[in-house]
């Protein structure tokens, strides 16, 4: 018995000692992540009330940040809907076919991501510049790409170009085709088994991939600042306005309207949070 | 894969594989393809020392340490702190554990720019953590220290999302296996856990340096953007089209882009490799 007893307590010390792990490890962990990320983002609120909610309002009701709101939203409002066609047009060939070169096709659509932001607003300069490929012909018409809002919308476009479509190609490929064989055979066309059949399936995929694209291109900044020209009221997304405003030394105003973008994100982790969740429950 | 036979694409009876393979194509050249090779082709316009003498300017070259530098080592730390909150995620049990799970996504969703602002108060010298910082004699805000914090920032979620699921689905008993057998906590990690974690923990890292090098909006505030000292590659980039440099943009630019393509090419060897063993561990 005491022999036993004996050979067990070196185990049984080790258990103890282990027991303190988990509780050091948690605490490290919660420390880690609230200094990284909790105190920059309660910073944001507090700097942007320093000076009272008074002065708060009126730094987001002023006519720059209302315009600059706006062509926040026209550019998320043209580019997201393109890149959710996009995201279900790729998904539905790479998914539902097999062809030669959809790894490398894959890889492709991957691209933007691993493009610096600024690169890719410079990459459209070097098109659409006045130095650029057509620059002189835009010129010689009278439109303007570069330092104005196509140029922004086309910056959004490309940043944001993945999103919808690398959540729904492993949602898609997991699915499989069993229901929208059955649907063609049973008499449905393309377009039906598509609004019938799939789009039913990947609903929180789409929801998903549509969420963070937005994020993303309401919030975006080196992309678009190298597109924009920073012309106030003109050529001014929000992100761009909280720069400006930074600069110029006023920054309860700008993060006031910092604020606004940080509630954007806030809002954004919520959705994606229940998203994830209702999806995990319909799986079982 | 499955194989696919000699003809381009293997017959299936769902409709719709043209349309939608060439608007994805089409699409995808428009937007990517294309912008993108215009960057190669503009530097066509310098001769062969003119590029070179414009990659490698001291300038330049200090920037570039900077810049990737920074990367390497701030994805280093989000590699041990990642996989570590990872940890504290899928093994503990906390109140709260939800809540701080989608916060960790914060840095996606937190548009560059207020994050960057959002930094530079927190660890400016009157900031809640630069004032003590400084008093321990450490000044993180404008200098390469502020560019290292921002980078740790926007790299966070990277491996915590690449680790989590893979601990998710690791086994327990191999654990209890290894502590009964005699193993203690550090050899069981480095022995049985880091081994499984390893591919995942490695695309994850390589995905937080990639972003991280390109990285723009959250660091120059907080950067000082000192030439020499603490300015990162994206800016040089942006100082040189604001002095209509093109051609000396776009050279720094292919050098970006060049090394984002390598890693790039990295992180889908690392992925399939992380696929493989997954499915392997999965029949035993």
């Amino acid at each position: 018995m005491t022999a036993i007893a004996a050979q067990l307590a070196p185990a049984i010390a080790r258990r103890k000692a282990i027991a303190w792990m988990p509780i050091t490890l948690a605490a490290l962990a919660l420390v880690y992540l609230a200094l990284l990320l909790l105190v920059p983002l309660a910073a944001v609120f507090i700097e942007a009330l320093r000076k009272g909610t008074a002065y708060y309002f009126q730094a987001i009701a002023e006519p720059d940040a209302w315009l600059a709101i706006r062509l926040t939203l026209i550019a998320a409002g043209i580019s997201v809907p393109l890149n959710l066609i996009f995201g279900v047009a790729a998904a539905w060939a790479i998914t539902k076919f097999d062809f030669r070169g959809k790894t490398l096709l894959i890889s492709l659509i991957d691209l933007p991501f691993s493009v610096s932001p600024v690169i890719s607003g410079l990459i459209y300069v070097l098109l659409f510049g006045l130095q650029g490929w057509f620059g002189p012909w835009l010129a010689e018409h009278d439109i303007r790409i570069i330092f104005a809002v196509p140029g922004i919308v086309l910056a959004t476009i490309f940043v944001t170009f993945p999103f919808v479509a690398r959540e729904l190609i492993p949602l898609m490929q997991a699915q499989g085709r069993e229901e929208e064989e059955a649907a063609v055979v049973l008499g449905a066309n393309g377009w039906q088994a598509l609004w019938r059949v799939t789009l039913p399936n990947i609903k929180w995929g789409v929801l998903y991939g549509v969420i963070l694209c937005n994020a993303r291109a309401m919030g975006e900044f080196g992309a678009v600042s190298v597109v924009s020209g920073h012309i106030r009221g003109e050529t001014n997304t929000l992100p761009l306005h909280v720069e400006i405003l930074y600069n110029e030394y006023n920054f309860a105003a700008a993060f006031a309207c910092a604020s606004l973008l940080a509630l954007l994100a806030l809002v954004t982790l919520i959705i994606k949070a229940v998203v994830e969740r209702r999806y995990l429950k319909e799986q079982r | 894969m499955t194989a696919v036979p000699l003809t381009f694409k293997r017959h299936s009876v769902l409709p719709g594989f043209h349309l939608a393979l060439g608007y994805t194509l089409l699409y995808l050249g428009l937007l990517v393809l294309i912008p993108l090779s215009a960057t190669f082709i503009k530097t066509f316009t310098l001769t062969w020392p003119q590029f070179w003498a414009a990659i490698t300017s001291p300038r330049v070259v200090a920037s570039y340490k900077l810049s990737f530098g920074a990367s390497l080592l701030a994805a280093l730390i989000n590699a041990v702190f990642g996989t570590l909150v990872a940890w504290v995620l899928v093994r503990y049990r906390f109140p709260g554990r939800r809540v701080i799970d989608a916060i960790v996504d914060l840095p996606f969703a937190l548009p560059t720019a207020v994050a960057g602002i959002a930094l530079t108060a927190v660890y400016a010298e009157n900031g809640w953590l630069g004032a003590p910082l400084a008093a321990l004699g450490i000044k993180v805000a404008f200098t390469p220290l502020g560019v290292l914090v921002a980078l740790i920032f926007i790299g966070l979620p990277f491996v915590v999302r690449t680790v989590q699921p893979v601990l998710e689905d690791m086994e327990k008993e191999l654990e209890e296996a290894a502590h009964s057998l005699g193993a203690s906590s550090v050899q069981t990690f480095v022995r049985v856990i880091l081994p499984t974690i390893l591919p995942a923990l490695l695309t994850g890292f390589t995905l937080a340096f990639a972003r991280a090098a390109g990285e723009y909006g959250s660091v120059i505030f907080i950067a000082g953007n000192i030439p020499l000292v603490s300015e990162i590659t994206p800016l040089i980039i942006i100082t040189k089209l604001e002095q209509f440099d093109y051609p000396g943009a776009t050279a720094v630019a292919v050098v970006m882009l060049t090394v984002s393509f390598v890693l790039l090419l990295t992180i889908n060897a690392l992925q399939s490799w992380a696929r493989r063993r997954h499915a392997q561990e999965r029949t035993v």
